[in-house]
């Protein structure tokens, strides 16, 4: 699998990867709003540029000219590395996503493992901004970040692993080849395990917890913690935190269409391309949207019980029938 | 060398994404709130994104009565909001003091603009979300030079 290494093509890989996160979180934050606008009976954005098109390109010039405070007792060094420490991993994970058979920057052998290391430096960067920006409510909204994560981050991999168990490999292309059409995608495999959909609604709801996002956004709730861990980002250093977000939410909407909904294999074995990956995705971004925009936020406690007591006993219990089935059959 | 298209876009960038900071003092919060939701719609010109931080909010939208025990803080959240900034006084009490001014008036502060640089005035007792508004369409005005919107003028019987 593995070629010499293609400078070019690495370079190039590299700033398309960059210059799709942020158009794809420019175009993300037009989405929510609109979404949001919608199932709150508004019409959301729509005076600038055709549909509001253009809305959030306003939203970065004016962040992008913002003055930029570093508080006065803040860290100095943590308060401007942590951004970067949400931003760069979430860029770095795209090297291994397979947008199509051959449109994927490093096809290599341990790409599930390459996102999941990469993902878990995300937390670390909340948790020092948190604790850099020296806010007590930031500093609250970090630990609250840690401690969400660990809990989302074990069903999240206990069903990886079941993933990996049926695969029998961790590289996400070959992943994505043993699925040609609907009735081999992992989700509807019931002869691997008869919990496959349970799984993918596990591996679903834990990289919505992992993200941040609504219902389980505890670490910026406004009601109790001013802005969370953001609370003292003026301009550039929020629309980064804002950024890396927003590539979060595509590598785990895109992780889960690889492992369990074809990635860009169509549903009918014809056509398959680049074209189904990015469709399957953003139907599950805006399954995310949906979700945020319709339940109300969690407790902190009522979060982790969702984890600790319901998600990770029915994950651990998967892992073993998947097991046992794998023996048997 | 010539920025003055440069300056053009950002003021084209600024003006279409008011962040508000989210605070209300009084009775002209409702109105505020209001603006922001379904019937009004302030997130239409970009400006319904109500920042919970000072640091990443744009307009202060000074809404109600200013007392003189909450002056202090209103003073302290507008230190922290970073440049450029921009203070929306709305209301009559926020302009100058609306009914509260009388002889002997001991708790009221007459007027955001005693202690805030106030860009915008907006009268009414509340005013109405569509004036509401305006005030944010005269601000955008204010920053790019040109109106959005024709203006409205009142009918003659």
């Amino acid at each position: 699998m593995n070629e010499s290494i293609n400078i070019p093509w690495l370079v190039g890989s590299l700033v398309a990867a960059i210059a799709f996160v942020a158009l794809n979180a420019s175009m993300l934050v037009w989405l929510e709003r609109k979404v949001a606008g919608h199932i709150q009976r508004r019409i959301g954005p729509k005076e600038v540029g055709p549909f509001g098109l253009f809305q959030s390109f306003a939203d970065g010039l004016k962040l992008m000219s913002k003055q930029l405070i570093v508080p006065e007792c803040s860290d100095r060094i943590l308060f401007k590395v942590a951004p970067l420490l949400v931003m760069v991993p979430a860029i770095m994970s795209f090297v291994v996503i397979p947008f199509s058979e051959n449109l994927v920057a490093r096809n290599i052998n341990i790409g599930l493992l390459v996102i999941f290391a990469f993902a878990s430096v995300n937390v670390l960067g909340l948790l020092l901004g948190g604790w850099g920006s020296a806010n007590k409510y930031a500093v609250i909204s970090g630990a609250r970040a840690v401690s969400q994560n660990v809990a989302y981050e074990i069903p999240m991999l206990v069903t990886v692993v079941t993933m990996i168990m049926v695969t029998q490999t961790m590289n996400l292309n070959e992943i994505v080849l043993q699925q040609p059409d609907i009735f081999h995608w992992y989700i509807f495999r019931l002869n691997a395990s008869p919990l496959m959909p349970v799984a993918f609604l596990i591996f679903f709801v834990c990289s919505m917890a992992e993200t941040n996002r609504a219902p389980f956004d505890l670490g910026e709730a406004e009601s109790e913690l001013v802005a969370g861990f953001h609370t003292e980002y003026a301009g550039m250093g929020f629309g980064l935190f804002f950024l890396g977000e927003y590539a979060n939410v595509f590598i785990g909407c895109s992780l889960a269409t690889i492992l369990f909904l074809g990635g860009w294999q169509s549903p009918f074995g014809v056509f398959p391309g680049v074209w189904w990956f990015l469709l399957k995705v953003y139907t599950l971004i805006f399954v995310v949207m949906w979700a945020r925009w319709t339940f109300p936020r969690t407790t902190l406690y009522g979060l982790l019980n969702l984890s600790w007591k319901i998600l990770i006993p029915i994950s651990l219990f998967n892992l073993v029938l998947t097991g046992v089935m794998l023996k048997v059959f | 060398m010539r920025f003055a298209a440069l300056d053009k876009l950002l003021a084209l960038g600024r003006a279409n994404s008011l962040w508000p900071m989210t605070f209300g003092l009084a009775c002209c919060a409702i109105e505020m709130m209001a603006t922001g939701a379904s019937r009004f719609d302030l997130d239409r010109f970009g400006a319904g994104v109500f920042r919970p931080a000072p640091r990443q909010s744009d307009v202060m939208i000074v809404a109600g009565t200013i007392s003189k025990k909450m002056a202090p803080a209103i003073a302290t959240l507008y230190d922290q909001m970073p440049e450029p900034k921009w203070v929306v006084a709305m209301g009559n009490c926020a302009i100058s003091g609306g009914p509260f001014v009388f002889e002997g008036q001991y708790g009221i502060v007459e007027g955001a603009d005693k202690f805030l640089p106030v860009d915008v005035y907006i009268p009414g007792c509340p005013p109405r979300p569509e004036a509401l508004i305006e005030g944010l369409l005269q601000l955008e005005e204010k920053i790019t030079g040109s109106r959005r919107f024709p203006r409205v003028e009142p009918q003659r019987a």
